[in-house]
């Protein structure tokens, strides 16, 4: 177990950068390099953390970074890392792209990467849309969320990326959150440790398109977790296992309700009856079926 | 412009958008005497405007702090405020 004291004070990712108040990508990245120390090589495609990144010639990356165009992340970093080796370089290459940049405008790549089990680790933060172009909905933003594109609710469930990543039968996917940082800077490390494709889902609540104060990014990430609506797993050469929090939330009686999760955000506010019904409909069927996974084949996907 | 580098490869910097701070409408405030050195704070801060000590005791960094209040927010203790901002 990692503990906070043990965690270094220095900072790779520099204050004083263009994030928002309250910004769980910020939070990401630092805890990334603080879980790495600094020793990885960053490729990021369009996303809130270009902007981050802001303008020529400062940035507050101490980590070299690639930016590169949205559908390309996962190749870019497979063409790096190949270069890296050449020069004999073992530097992990990390990629750090958002929802969209994955479940969406990614994939192709993402999938091709996966499936050449390319000695990368991949990392998507999901903030549940394109927030920093104007919060229209994503294949990640959730069923009944309110986006721009999405005036009335999202009418499609998530897409789950972790699991179609695992379908490749890489040796690493997780999925974390930054109200989580230990468990995330610890699924980090492991990937690190590894070789081959890896991949860490880290759900990033975003109080500018989710509607809700941004002294609340942290508590809304942790009711995620609580309410079920999020899952915290690692899947290990194909073996899943629940983490953290939700190692005790297979029973349905110790989850939080699902509506303390929706009525922290505005994003969810419109919702009637039927659709907060969907959505425990749904979650109860994930859980369902994680719960057949590990209690009649020990975890085992395949 | 010379001291630019020669290629457009930007350089690391403590406020590479400004100084940050000045976007704040809320300050946050520790009182010391209630402060259990827990680092919830520091680990929590989205923008590392949370100063570690060696001894573990915090600070904020106010020229970079954007004033979200998670840091109040997350404090077991409740040893942070968080106060309107003054000219």
């Amino acid at each position: 177990m990692v503990t906070i004291k043990e965690l270094t004070r220095e900072e790779y990712w520099l204050p004083g950068n263009s994030s928002c108040p309250g910004c769980p990508a910020a939070l990401g990245l630092r805890m990334l390099g603080k879980a790495l120390e600094g020793k990885f090589v960053l490729v990021v495609p369009a996303s809130c953390t270009t902007v981050i990144q802001g303008i020529y010639p400062a940035t507050p990356s101490r980590v070299p970074l690639l930016n590169i165009a949205f559908a390309a992340s996962a190749s870019a970093a497979s063409g790096l890392r190949a270069a890296l080796r050449i020069r004999g370089l073992k530097v992990p290459v990390v990629v750090w792209a958002g929802d969209g940049g994955t479940a969406d405008i990614g994939l192709q790549a993402l999938s091709g990467a996966a499936e050449r089990n390319e000695d990368i680790l991949y990392i998507c933060y999901d903030n549940e849309a394109y927030q920093n172009t104007g919060i229209q909905r994503s294949g990640a933003t959730p069923y009944g969320a309110w986006t721009t594109t999405t005036p009335l609710g999202k009418r499609e469930h998530k897409k789950d990326v972790p699991m179609i990543v695992a379908a490749h039968g890489v040796p690493y996917v997780a999925t974390a959150s930054i109200a989580y940082p230990l468990d995330f800077v610890e699924k980090v490390r492991k990937a690190a440790s590894k070789s081959g494709f890896r991949y860490i889902h880290l759900h990033a609540p975003c109080p500018v398109g989710w509607r809700f104060p941004p002294s609340k990014t942290v508590e809304v990430g942790r009711l995620a977790v609580e309410t079920g609506m999020w899952i915290l797993y690692e899947i290990e050469d194909g073996v899943l296992r629940l983490t953290g929090r939700s190692r005790v939330l297979l029973d349905p009686s110790k989850r939080k309700p699902i509506e303390e999760y929706l009525r922290a955000q505005g994003r969810f506010s419109h919702l009637d009856e039927r659709d907060v019904e969907e959505l425990k409909r749904y979650v109860e069927a994930r859980w369902r079926e994680l719960k057949k996974l590990l209690e009649e084949r020990g975890g085992c996907l395949r | 412009m010379s001291g630019l580098p020669v290629t457009a490869i930007a350089t690391p910097r403590r406020g590479a958008a400004g100084r940050t701070g000045l976007w704040r409408v809320e300050r946050p405030v520790i009182d010391h005497s209630r402060c259990i050195k827990c680092l919830l704070c520091w680990l929590y801060c989205p923008e590392g405007a949370v100063v570690r000590h060696e001894d573990n005791s915090v600070e904020i960094d106010y020229d970079y702090c954007k004033g979200c209040g998670i840091c109040a927010n997350e404090c077991p203790v409740r040893a942070i405020t968080v106060v309107a901002e003054r000219e």
